[in-house]
């Protein structure tokens, strides 16, 4: 797989504050917020604005300083589902609410620490976006013994977790001590692809000058599609199979992407609320750049920054080639989980059937047969698709990617899944 | 920025570019090893039979997705069966003999299934059976090589019960690694099929286990059955067919597992048929019976999935 990293040597750059943000209620796999402001109320950058009573939640901040101007609603290709969001006209200020006082970790509880990362919105930032705190209280008896730092950053195109371990690397260690204190694993790893020796490198020696030589441990691995994923990243480093369907704390371990670290970083040392993140910018347009980018800007201003689309590129994709979607609403802003913004042309290929060459078998981590769950699905069998465990399916698209009869295996896979769910909810 | 329009696409939004196309005519020109021995021993009148195999496979293709109101693609698939046929025909045999074969390849084996992914058993080795049963003489008319020009003198394959070979044993295997031998067109010459075999492999086009497999149970049946096992081997159609033939994806089970139970099964069948059974030859009925079991095979023999046997010992 080419991995088109054209963004790996270019430093990140802030870009300027957008007129005006769209901060959309629902950025996390849990519930959604229940906004706590209404029209023409004035706001502050990092002023919560949207929360919810529900522990699997991350609340949502303004990002910059200005005015309420609209309620609207955005809709989230993945989903399909409009989404109530919040538009704040910018004053072009960015005065910031008055921040929680920095602490010490050693000072404070691992209940506070908790309640910190919580109030900071931080959520799952390799895309997942799954409620940070929640990862982080394993419930009773489920004994954490393994913590995986997760750099690989597997995707072709992005480069934002590589340019945060590059120049956050101090923020991203302390982040990790922090995760020690509240899991207290016995080991530590920090797991990063051979394609980023530069990050490997820099780490190793932040390691030593920060005196966590005894306690986090570098794994080198090797470059290869889908190894950023949780499952694949256990099964290699560690040799355990996490159970169909469930999570990576059924085998005692838990994994954090890097810029989620740093996020906790941020918001224990600095008291920050997660506003912002660093977005790749890549593909067709006319100067990729890794940006530090406000939630909740506008995808149109990103690329504008970049120079534009380049040539006839047709579509926009957020999130990296192999599981990003495409998003051709341009006016649809950053979200805690967007990761990467890939212009590229469109490659519309006629499905062809399916040969049975078995490429898929081999390109599939989880060792299912995608072709079969593919055909299942297209001809509603999707109880078969049950027996043949699409649960344990997370969409990687390495089968898809490598089938010569171009069947979009995935989205096939997609709505099987989505039908199953409907089914167990009308039960 | 100007305002434009964006698609949008199920992802992943990358792709290998391995088409079944490109496939198809790699497939095609690891081919070309065979068919160049087969016209350089058997002559032009080889090449004939190559050109009408294909043309008629061809053609039948696309007539019959005329008929079906289905688009046609070139996918190159038709061009294989078309050349495998030729392949595992005699040289003499009569060229409307061969364009009925090639119709029956494509119409009935391949078509009548619903086309390429659908068929049971190899196009090319159904239209072969299906000439046998029709054209029983001329399919079993076998002539010695001749090269271009000189006339054809009747023979024996080596596999008939009435093939006398004088001369040393190092002679016959040199003559069988090399195709200056009666047979089919195509699988005269064990060494250049190996080169095309081997061209597949290293192009990750064919899996190692059929081939494998199935040429290893020959080997080693043929060894517990006091038999000459270099002869077993380069003698027939059984590089050709388990190099080319077993492994058409279509017809082959797609797990690891279930390859390599498919080749030890047509290896058993071919011994058995070889030396019990009535024909001089098994290795085309024991792919057509191995092709048969193989929704068998797939239907039982499964991966693991990850994570699988975790969940039943947390449950047990």
């Amino acid at each position: 797989m080419p991995e088109s990293k054209l963004t790996a040597r270019s430093p990140i750059e802030p870009i300027p504050l957008p007129e005006k943000v769209i901060i959309p209620l629902h950025q996390n796999i849990g519930a959604p917020c229940e906004t706590m402001v209404k029209r023409g109320d004035k706001v502050l950058t990092a002023q919560k604005i949207g929360d919810s009573e529900r522990f699997v939640n991350a609340p949502v901040h303004a990002t910059v300083s200005g005015e309420i101007s609209a309620t609207t609603m955005v809709v989230n290709p993945p989903t399909g589902q409009p989404v109530a969001a919040l538009v704040i006209t910018s004053d072009g200020a960015d005065r910031w609410v008055e921040l929680e006082a920095p602490g010490e970790p050693e000072a404070l509880s691992v209940k506070e620490i908790l309640g910190r990362i919580r109030e900071a919105g931080i959520v799952g930032l390799g895309g997942a976006t799954f409620p940070t705190h929640v990862k982080l209280s394993p419930p009773e008896g489920k004994k954490i013994d393994t913590v995986i730092l997760n750099g690989c950053e597997c995707e072709p195109y992005i480069t934002s977790d590589h340019r945060v371990m590059l120049e956050y690397g101090e923020k991203v260690l302390s982040g990790l001590n922090i995760i020690r204190k509240v899991l207290s694993p016995d080991t530590i790893y920090i797991a990063i692809e051979d394609n980023k020796p530069d990050a490997i490198d820099h780490l190793e020696k932040l390691i030593v000058a920060m005196g966590f030589k005894e306690d986090f441990k570098i794994i080198p691995l090797k470059s290869k599609y889908p190894m950023g994923a949780e499952k694949t990243l256990i099964g290699t480093i560690l040799d355990r199979e996490v159970p169909i369907g469930g999570l990576p704390l059924d085998v005692g371990v838990v994994v954090h992407n890097v810029s989620t670290v740093k996020a906790i970083h941020d918001a224990i040392f600095e008291g920050k609320p997660f506003v912002e993140r660093v977005v790749t910018v890549t593909g067709a347009v006319k100067n990729p750049k890794n940006l530090l980018v406000r939630l909740g800007t506008p995808l149109k201003s990103l690329i504008e920054y970049c120079g534009g689309i380049d040539g006839k590129a047709s579509e926009v994709i957020l999130g990296g080639p192999m599981m990003g979607i495409s998003q051709p609403d341009l006016d649809f802003p950053v979200t805690k989980g967007t990761s990467c913004v890939l212009v590229k042309e469109s490659t519309l290929i006629r499905e062809q059937d399916c040969i049975s060459c078995g490429r898929c078998l081999e390109a599939c981590p989880m060792h299912l047969i995608p072709t079969t769950l593919a055909k299942y699905a297209k001809a509603g069998r999707y109880d078969d698709c049950k027996e043949a465990y699409i649960d344990d399916c997370f969409e990687c698209g390495a089968c898809a990617y490598t089938c010569p009869a171009n069947i979009p295996i995935v989205q096939y896979i997609k709505v099987a899944k989505s039908e199953l769910i409907k089914r167990a909810a009308n039960k | 920025m100007p305002e434009r329009e964006f698609l949008i696409s199920p992802g992943p939004h990358l792709w290998r570019g391995q088409s079944v196309s490109k496939i198809m005519y790699i497939v095609v020109l690891a081919l070309m090893f065979p068919t160049a021995a087969g016209v350089y021993f058997f002559g032009y009148y080889a090449l004939s039979v190559v050109a009408v195999s294909v043309a008629a496979t061809v053609l039948t293709e696309y007539a019959v997705k005329k008929l079906r109101k289905r688009a046609f693609v070139m996918d190159g698939s038709a061009v294989v069966t078309g050349l495998l046929l030729a392949l595992i025909l005699p040289p003499t045999i009569p060229l409307w003999m061969v364009a009925v074969g090639s119709v029956f390849s494509i119409a009935i084996v391949k078509e009548a299934f619903g086309g390429l992914g659908h068929n049971i058993f190899n196009p090319a080795l159904g239209g072969r059976a299906f000439m046998t049963a029709c054209f029983a003489v001329k399919m079993t008319a076998w002539v010695s090589p001749t090269g271009f020009g000189a006339d054809a003198i009747t023979t024996a394959t080596p596999l008939s019960s009435s093939f006398i070979w004088e001369g040393d044993k190092i002679s016959l295997y040199r003559d069988l690694l090399l195709g200056n031998i009666g047979g089919s067109i195509g699988e005269t010459s064990a060494l250049l099929i190996l080169i095309g075999g081997i061209l597949l492999l290293a192009l990750g086009i064919i899996s190692w286990r059929i081939p494998v497999a199935y040429i290893g149970t020959v080997a080693l049946l043929t060894l517990a059955l006091r038999q000459d096992v270099i002869f077993h081997i380069l003698a027939g159609g059984l590089m050709l067919g388990a190099f080319f033939m077993a492994t058409d994806y279509v017809t082959s089970p797609i797990t690891a597992r279930g390859k390599i139970i498919f080749g030890i099964g047509a290896g058993i069948l071919t011994v058995i048929i070889r030396r019990f059974g009535g024909l001089p030859e098994g290795v085309c009925y024991s792919i057509l019976f191995m092709n048969a079991i193989t929704p068998l095979i797939d239907r039982y023999v499964r991966v693991r999935p990850y994570g699988l046997a975790k969940k039943v010992k947390s449950e047990g």
